[in-house]
């Protein structure tokens, strides 16, 4: 099959971008979307020029390295999977296709495909853990945690972190992600002690990026590759009333 | 060069608590004036940075991808291993220790792998503290299965992401000492070389991947956590970027590097389908808990597979291994899957698998059982392939995944080089030959978190070297290197890719020294990979500058590295005149088929001592004693 793509090129932060057309021909079904970006890449080194550069790393999905908008969605035009899971059987011969990097304040782009998510990084470190020194825990069974908080605090930890929900949605909202990680430590007995601390960490230092407002549009859920519920944020907001309404030491 | 394990004395059981006992303690107060750079952030790197800098060090940590918490290890799927015995099948230290070293086909170290076994269960506390949400049972307590390899179940997991659910414990531990100002963490920097003085290391040269500035840190300790090898076949199962720069560059520097020749093949991949595939997909081998392995009996039969009936099919794994089956170690099934196809009975559209067939469990456990099992490895197969796996078996080959050779360390985890730590995959030291399913992740964090904690204070606490400036001439020299060789990629006037020539090495290494190696295969590799090496370097081509962000650099500089690592692998392979685990000579057999090792002259650890030039290096042996288990062979029937 043969695809025309316009892939957005701008050389660095600074520099003004803009798309720029290539045909990628005789490329097959069962290649994946990143592959035939590779094909791309390696006719323009081939005419000696600079190949488009995007992020990748574990291509299956894990990872949260990949990631473009393609065709106006992020990841693309598959539900529950990464840009680098999908594969051109998405898309037949003769297809036009539009690849931008995550746009989002937030994430300025650093060149052609590739932005900077370090944000992201930013709200775990403000509290998007438990705090327990090595060498310092109990048996591991010493505390049962019921399977279906298991389970959901599993739903929830799932996140690659791949910044796709803030791409998706219309305010740039960091919400998915945050709640992500707030409700996977708030469901299980290990993340009780710092609960309160930890939400109110985590959402002060969203404010304080370049991040929008959550307004329940649900654009996130959507284009999540792990399919993570925007339940998760109804709990967040529980979490951040109980901490701003609960007296500290509230069980 | 000298090979001091410093392996402590007494009883086996004890040797871990006495060395505990007698390491050397850097004053708790004094800590703060260590710097430690941590050159990693998988299992090991961000496990030791977090560990080191809770103690008190103040600790650099590199990775280069945009997040630590992208590293490689977040892929690992199937689960991690620990003498925990929750289940009460017969578990304990005793026998993890000996299936490690039996699976490791007796060419490891004995201490080493009984430390481990006895700081697994500390690894499974820890993360549950951290809030790894591990498989429960409806007791809320937590769920053990079995792993390839192990005849009990002491295998934990979470889902199929088990690496990633212990990687975002361990980045998150991470992310606390980022927040609190204790670990400095430089994402998108690659390590390019290694300042050693005096013969000591002192520090590492990176390039900044976004503005392409060169620069030293300097350090009291450098700690190599940088993983992996195996993309030297080019097609592996693992990440893009997983490279062997680091360790590489340590070795031009003056470490050892230990059983090169020691590699894994996963025998449960998905096949290959076209030559513009860029990686191979791991199918975790938790599947060969309840999948079948089978082929036809028929060379060539290309009938639907539910129409061969079950005497028509080979279950040859249950055939050759009946206590072991489905579930014997991957080295083995990995051969025996080759076996099969060279001998005609592939299946798939390139006549290149085997079935992995579920049809059996389905039927006695039920879809949903199946499915609560397996499903996100389900998903990833049919996403793959377009085929459905509940329906249709799964065909399966198996891949490059896992690098037991490594740089030398020793018992304080300690390369040949004072001051340079090595942990996790690259390093070579806990199994042997062959390492067993669920370990990687075990050893990973064993050593970041309890082992090198505790062993990098005998290097610390000891006399420290002079004082080097940042601007010394020993490191601006080091520094004008690494200038040299980006510009030498990015001014030569070539007109190949970086990936061409990796595609290009990656077979002559796969085709000579995978699976089964033999001495005339590796001559001819001997012979190609230096032609090849010398066309890459007048012929490659890298588009941009070095100046700004360039993946095409960055790739040509690994596939550098790569060139003479893969010599070194075949010299290594070469020179190792038996079979053992992953190394497969096929000189070198028993009747049936299986490795004949030779523990009269290979009961060592072979480390390669740079001498100025690839292919030059000199061979020095590490004889291994074994005092608690019989040296015996293999046997999984
Ligand atoms: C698909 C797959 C599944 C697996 N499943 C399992 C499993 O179920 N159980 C199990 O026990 N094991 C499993 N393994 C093996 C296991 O995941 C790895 O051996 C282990 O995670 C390696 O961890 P590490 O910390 O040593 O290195 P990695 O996780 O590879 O980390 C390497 C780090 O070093 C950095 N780095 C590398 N080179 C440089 C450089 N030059 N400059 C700067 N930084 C650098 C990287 O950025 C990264 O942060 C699996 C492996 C694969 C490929
Ligand atoms: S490359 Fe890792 S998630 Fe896509």
């Amino acid at each position: 099959m043969n695809l025309i793509l316009h892939v957005w090129r701008q050389a660095s932060p600074t520099a003004r971008g803009r798309f720029e057309t290539y045909t990628a021909n005789d490329v097959n079904e069962e290649m994946s979307f990143l592959e035939m970006l590779d094909v791309v890449n390696e006719q323009l080194i081939a005419n000696n020029q600079e190949p488009i550069a995007f992020e990748h790393d574990c291509r299956e999905g894990i990872c949260g390295s990949c990631g473009v908008v393609v065709n106006g969605e992020p990841h693309g035009p598959h539900r529950g999977g990464a840009t680098c899971q999908l594969h051109l059987r998405h898309f037949k011969s003769g297809d036009e296709i539009w690849i931008e990097p995550f746009r989002a304040k937030a994430f300025p782009v650093l060149k052609d495909l590739i932005v900077d998510r370090g944000a992201l990084d930013r709200i775990i470190q403000a509290g998007g853990y438990v705090s327990v020194r090595t060498g310092s825990a109990p048996d591991a069974n010493a505390v049962l945690v019921p399977k279906q908080y298991a389970e959901q605090a599993m739903n929830a930890a799932e996140c690659i972190g791949c910044g796709a929900c803030v791409a998706a949605c219309p305010n740039a909202a960091a919400m998915l992600f945050t709640a992500a990680k707030v409700s996977h430590l708030a469901l299980l007995p290990q993340g009780q002690p710092e609960r309160t601390q930890r939400v109110e960490g985590m959402v002060a230092r969203v404010n304080a990026e370049a991040f929008g407002h959550c307004t329940n549009h649900g654009a996130c859920e959507a284009a999540c590759p792990k399919g993570i519920s925007v339940d998760f944020i109804a709990r967040l907001n529980r979490e951040l009333l109980k901490a701003a309404v609960l007296p500290p030491q509230e069980p | 060069m000298l090979l001091d394990a410093k392996i402590p004395g007494g009883p086996l059981a004890s040797k871990w608590s006495e060395h505990i006992l007698h390491s050397k303690l850097v004053n708790p107060a004094n800590k703060r004036k260590y710097h430690v750079l941590v050159v990693g952030s998988g299992l090991a790197g961000a496990s030791a940075a977090a560990t080191l800098a809770e103690l008190g060090y103040q600790v650099s940590c590199f990775c280069f991808q945009d997040s630590p918490r992208r590293a490689h290890s977040i892929a690992a799927q199937g689960g991690i291993n620990a003498a925990k015995n929750y289940p009460n099948d017969g578990d304990s230290v005793a026998r993890l220790f000996y299936d490690t070293i039996k699976g490791g086909d007796f060419r490891s170290r004995e201490a080493n792998v009984h430390r481990l076994a006895e700081v697994s269960s500390n690894i499974i506390d820890q993360c549950v503290a951290q809030g790894v949400p591990f498989a429960r049972e409806y007791s809320g307590l937590l769920d053990n299965r079995s792993f390839g390899g192990a005849p009990v179940s002491r295998t934990f997991y979470a889902r199929g992401q088990t690496g990633q659910q212990l990687l975002l414990g361990a980045y998150q531990a991470l992310s606390r000492q980022i927040g609190l100002g204790t670990v400095k963490m430089h994402p998108r920097t690659e390590l390019l070389d290694l300042i050693v003085v005096d013969g000591a290391c002192r520090g590492i040269v990176v390039r900044d991947l976004v503005s392409g500035q060169i620069s030293s840190h300097l350090g009291d300790a450098v700690v190599l956590g940088t993983g992996g090898y195996s993309n030297v076949f080019y097609l592996s199962t693992n990440a893009l970027g997983c490279n062997t720069t680091a360790i590489w560059r340590a070795h031009r520097r003056g470490a050892g590097f230990a059983n090169p020749c020691y590699t894994q093949i996963h025998p449960t991949c998905i096949p290959q389908s076209g030559d513009y595939q860029s990686k191979l997909t791991l199918m975790s081998e938790s599947l060969r808990n309840d999948g079948r392995i089978w082929v036809p009996r028929t060379p060539g039969d290309r009938r639907n597979p539910a129409n061969i009936p079950d005497g028509e099919r080979d279950y040859y794994l249950e055939r050759l291994y009946p206590s072991f089956g489905n579930l014997c170690p991957r080295d083995i099934a990995s051969r025996r899957a080759k076996e099969q196809v060279d001998s005609g009975r592939g299946v798939g559209e390139l006549s290149n698998g085997v079935y992995l067939d579920f049809s059996e469990a389905i039927g006695r456990l039920g879809q949903p059982t199946i499915q609560a099992r397996y499903g996100n490895l389900f998903d990833m197969y049919a996403r793959i392939t377009g085929e459905d796996p509940y329906r249709v078996p799964m065909r399966i080959y198996p891949a490059p995944h896992y690098t037991m050779g490594g740089l030398w360390v020793d018992y304080n985890l300690m390369s040949t080089i004072p001051g340079l730590h090595v942990v996790g995959e690259a390093n070579f030291s806990d199994h042997g030959a062959n390492r067993l399913g669920a370990s990687a992740l075990m050893q990973g964090l064993a050593d970041g978190y309890f082992v090198l904690p505790v062993t990098i204070g005998n290097y610390l606490a000891g006399p420290r070297p002079a004082p080097l400036a940042a601007d010394a001439a020993a490191v601006r020299a080091v520094e004008d290197e690494v200038r040299q060789r980006v510009s030498k990629l990015v001014d030569n006037d070539g007109d190949l890719s970086p990936t061409h020539f990796h595609r290009e090495l990656g077979r002559i290494v796969w085709n000579y020294c995978g699976m089964g190696r033999n001495a005339a295969g590796l001559r001819t590799a001997l012979d190609q990979i230096p032609v090849l090496r010398e066309e890459f370097h007048a012929r490659v081509r890298v588009p941009g500058s070095g100046e700004s962000l360039n993946q095409a650099l960055e790739r040509a500089g690994r596939v550098a590295d790569y060139f003479e690592l893969a010599e070194l692998l075949c010299r290594d392979a070469l020179e190792r005149e038996e079979s053992c685990g992953g190394h497969f000579r096929e000189e070198h057999q028993t009747e049936e088929g299986e490795a004949r090792r030779d523990d009269v002259n290979f009961a060592h650890v072979a480390v390669w001592e740079w001498t100025g030039a690839s292919g030059q290096q000199r061979r020095h042996t590490e004889p291994l004693a074994y005092e608690a288990v019989e040296l015996t062979q293999r046997s999984y029937k």
